[in-house]
């Protein structure tokens, strides 16, 4: 096994096994330092499971009002423990998919635990046993990641059987009967709407005014109302007091609107955020300097404070999403090329959301171009008044576009509704060219399509709607 | 040859820094090179060996010609090797070599494609582009279109920073008042009315600058301020330049002339004569400029522009005249390219056909003197101790007294008289 590489990555997750592919595109010897398996927390205990468990959740939510479309399939039953395995077959499909792409690259893999030396230096505990040192020519990527936080100061601390977290929830053999999500950001409305389908009683807590806070107040109010409908018990505004484990499952005390309530549940799934993996890894020996928040600090070329040393993705901060890790790790491969990358435009990093209504944005919400006091209209079109919504019977939700209000240029895009996550793309290619709202309405959109309500919502905002 | 500067056209190998084989470093000096302005500093843009001198020193090369090949130490460079002599590559910077890199396609490298990536000579995304004067097509993104058309800006002027040098929103936000539009101006107010000028009895309207007024206000204040002007006034009898003008056109039309295009004419052959007035103050030094371009203010919508007739002691009057005219249309459409106002070495504002008889005008740096020009009148003069009537015209010189002294500027105006008064010696 060589020890010596021009680039040494320690961890292949979605940042790590992109920025290794394009190293290798670039000619650079590449060897990458995982302890899991390929593809990290995003191929198998993220994205793409949850993605699996939702489509699950899709299905029987669809053959639940199949009636209404004159198709009867009897009565739907699901079964957690199956949907489950199926998510873990795509997981691992995914994750031979990268083994394949390092083979096709010659990227070598060394399998064990790396931890940072001065000198461009890696110490590798070896999962077969025994160490190695890798050393890099050029440059070492970190790329560890990051893991589920919790908060044990209000008594919400992993114990990975009653308290849990998304790696757990991954993994159950069955839904619970009672769970309560904390924390209603994507992770936590996502296992809400998964386990709501799967037949669980959900409440759903987020200590913020609403829930999906970080998105625009319009979008959670869709899901809220989509979610109430299901039948999940969405709190916003929920101030945990009391968390107690007891015989019949744990206790959650909480104050919501000033009342004093409880709940009682068999699992709590926390979903409060996570943390980036800095620890054990040798940073501050190597002069890799951490930011107030705890991620490690770069500059614009994903480069740390140690010279040949970069770090991307979760570790190298927020957003923590797979794509902008991706993103970081073709510009920290260009750079350590001796390329120019383009620098990132973190403003143009979308977010998805896949519950049901799904929810996607870019850049701005109407929130904070208020914070801002910029000159803004807004667009707006109901799926409601879709041609293409109403035959599929996925009406709920809208397309918003928020366009500067002299030049027309998208401030921010917001989807909630049916396959928003891949509508999105159309507002994020155009933000990210800086189309105004009247190249997007001057491209032609086919009928009937989804997409139609993006050019109606652009028209919208020019104040010429057709469709409403 | 890059443009060093945004009102670079061409530029003067000066000294090569490093010698072909040797290793460059991007950011490393590879040469200096003498721009309209100064001496300037041409910089590796990327790692890697210049492998080729293509331009030797104290040879002038427009902006965009090839000037040397940098790329990594064994690739092959044959296919961006000029064939004999230097070949202007479109686009600024220096050319790379062309690396084969796996399902790239070999190909020339130029500026404006970028070169394939490999890892000798690397360029993914290509250094910001510079100004290129003269090529039409400008990629810029939407919002960037509006917001330079809202400035008054010229797309053509402004770097761009984006993929393959796209001018985005960012772009032209920095770009802000580094963008020349406009150069000369005549002591006089603006020449055009602006739609939308005038206020509300008994109140006011405040509108907000435009970039080209913006950068009017600031090139005056910056040459009326530091500039030390005298003026030199002269009456000229036009009787003689009057008849020639008749006389051409009654040759037909395609034999119109302009009094503007004889005095251009009259000017340019006048500091040819005078190479002390065809100059410019540079602080530490004056220089002499060995060609002639006469600029002619124009007045547009809501400022001036003055664009330049090159080599104007060279050119024929027709020339002059069909030169003048196109620029002056450009000039009103707001289509002049760079190049085509600016490197001016003396300036012409003439008002005449506001029917003022004299004015002064504030030089445009680093010219060395103006000529404003007052309307051609008849006028009560004293000839052979008679009072007669003659057609003549006011011509007022505005002086750098840096460069330009008293006598200095008095006897190149009385060249310029001379010719205007005897057009027949322009033909000399």
């Amino acid at each position: 096994m060589a020890t010596t590489f021009d680039v040494v990555f320690i961890g292949a997750g979605p940042g790590g096994y992109v920025s290794a592919i394009r190293a290798a595109q670039l000619g650079l010897s590449v060897g990458v330092v995982e302890k899991d398996k390929l593809g990290g927390v995003c191929v198998n205990i993220g994205c793409i499971p949850t993605k699996a468990l939702l489509h699950s959740a899709e299905v029987a939510n669809l053959m639940r009002h199949a009636k209404d479309l004159g198709v009867t399939a009897g009565e739907v039953q699901t079964d957690y423990g199956v949907a489950m395995k199926r998510s873990r077959r795509v997981a691992e499909q995914n994750s031979k998919g990268v083994e394949f792409l390092f083979k096709k690259h010659k990227i070598e893999t060394i399998k064990g635990t790396g931890k940072l030396l001065p000198g461009r230096k890696v110490a590798v505990t070896r999962a077969e046993g025994g160490t190695v040192e890798l050393t890099a020519a050029r440059a070492v990527v970190v790329a560890t990641g990051s893991r589920p936080k919790d908060l044990p100061q209000i008594g919400l601390k992993i114990d990975r059987t009653t308290m849990i977290s998304s790696d757990e929830a991954l993994l159950l053999d069955a839904a619970p009967k009672t769970v309560a999500v904390v924390g209603a950001g994507a992770v936590g409305c996502e296992f809400a709407d998964v386990f709501n389908a799967f037949g669980s009683q959900v409440t759903l807590l987020e200590v913020l005014p609403r829930i999906l806070p970080v998105e625009d107040a319009e979008m959670s109010d869709v899901v809220a109302k989509a979610f109430r409908k299901r039948g999940i018990t969405a709190v916003a505004g929920a101030q945990i007091q009391k968390v107690e484990k007891g015989k019949g499952g744990v206790t959650i005390g909480y104050a919501a609107g000033g009342k004093p309530q409880t709940v009682t549940v068999e699992k709590v799934l926390i979903a409060t955020g996570r943390a980036p993996l800095t620890e054990n890894l040798g940073l501050e020996a190597a002069g890799v300097k951490l930011t107030d928040r705890g991620f490690i600090q770069v500059d614009g070329a994903m480069q740390t404070t140690a010279p040949g040393v970069y770090a991307i993705g979760d570790v190298a901060g927020p957003p923590l999403l797979a794509h902008k890790g991706s993103r970081e790790g073709v510009v920290a491969a260009e750079a350590i090329a001796g390329l120019k990358p383009h620098p990132i435009d973190y403003s143009g990093v979308p977010g998805a959301t896949y519950c049901h209504p799904e929810v996607a944005s870019v850049g701005l919400t109407e929130e904070q171009c208020k914070e801002r006091k910029l000159e803004y209209a807004v667009g707006r079109f109901p799926f409601s008044a879709s041609g293409r919504a109403r035959t599929a019977g996925e009406t709920d939700g809208l397309v918003k576009i928020i366009s500067g209000r002299k030049y027309g240029e998208i401030l921010g895009a917001h989807i909630a509704g049916a396959h928003a996550t891949e509508l999105i793309h159309e507002l994020v290619v155009a933000r990210a060219n800086e189309y105004t709202v009247e190249e997007i309405e001057l491209a032609i959109h086919a009928h009937p399509t989804l997409s139609e309500a993006i050019a109606e919502a652009a028209l919208d905002a020019m104040g010429r709607v057709i469709h409403i | 040859m890059e443009a060093l500067s945004p009102t670079m056209e061409e530029g003067r190998l000066v000294a090569w820094k490093k010698k072909e084989g040797d290793a460059v470093k991007a950011g490393e000096t590879l040469a200096e090179v003498e721009t309209d302005k100064a001496v300037m500093e041409l910089v590796a843009r990327e790692d890697g060996v210049l492998r080729k001198i293509v331009l030797g020193e104290g040879a002038t090369v427009p902006v965009g010609a090839l000037v040397a090949i940098v790329g990594g130490k064994d690739e092959d460079i044959s296919l961006v090797l000029p064939p004999t002599s230097p070949a202007p590559v479109v686009g600024g910077g220096l050319s790379r070599g062309a690396g084969a890199a796996p399902g790239t396609a070999k190909a020339p490298a130029a500026a404006a494609t970028p070169a394939p990536a490999t890892v000798a000579a690397p360029s993914l995304h290509p250094a910001p582009s510079h100004p290129t004067p003269g090529s039409s097509r400008v990629r810029s993104s939407p919002l960037a279109r509006r917001l330079a058309a809202e400035r008054g800006l010229d797309l053509r002027l402004v770097p761009g920073t984006g993929p393959a040098g796209r001018i985005t929103k960012r772009d032209v936000d920095a770009a802000g008042a580094a963008v020349r539009p406009a150069a000369a101006a005549p002591a006089a107010p603006a020449l055009a009315v602006v739609p939308g000028m005038a206020a509300p009895p008994g109140g006011v309207r405040d509108v907000p600058l435009t970039t080209m007024r913006k950068t009017i206000a600031r090139r005056l204040v910056e040459s009326i301020g530091p500039v030390p002007h005298f003026y030199l006034t002269s009456e000229i009898e036009m009787e003689r330049a009057w008849e020639a003008r008749a006389h051409l056109a009654g040759l037909g039309d395609a034999y119109k002339v302009s009094f503007n295009d004889l005095i251009v004419k009259a000017v340019a052959l006048a500091l040819r004569q005078h190479p002390a007035v065809n100059a410019s103050f540079l602080e530490d030094r004056i220089r002499y400029h060995g060609d002639v371009h006469v600029g002619m203010a124009v007045a547009v919508e809501d400022g001036l522009i003055t664009p330049v007739i090159r080599h104007a002691d060279r050119k024929g009057l027709l020339e002059i005249a069909a030169e003048a005219k196109t620029l002056a249309e450009r000039a009103r459409a707001r289509r002049l390219t760079p190049e085509e106002y600016t490197g001016a070495t003396f300036s012409v504002s003439n008002l005449g056909m506001f029917d003022i008889d004299e004015f002064t005008a504030v030089i445009n740096p680093p010219e060395a003197g103006i000529l404003a020009v007052g309307r051609i009148a008849q006028r009560a003069v004293v000839a052979d101790g008679q009072l007669a009537v003659r057609r003549t015209m006011r011509v007022t010189m505005s002086c750098d007294h840096r460069v330009v002294d008293g006598a200095t500027g008095a006897k190149f105006l009385q060249t310029v008289k001379l010719m205007l008064e005897n057009p027949l010696a322009m033909l000399l």
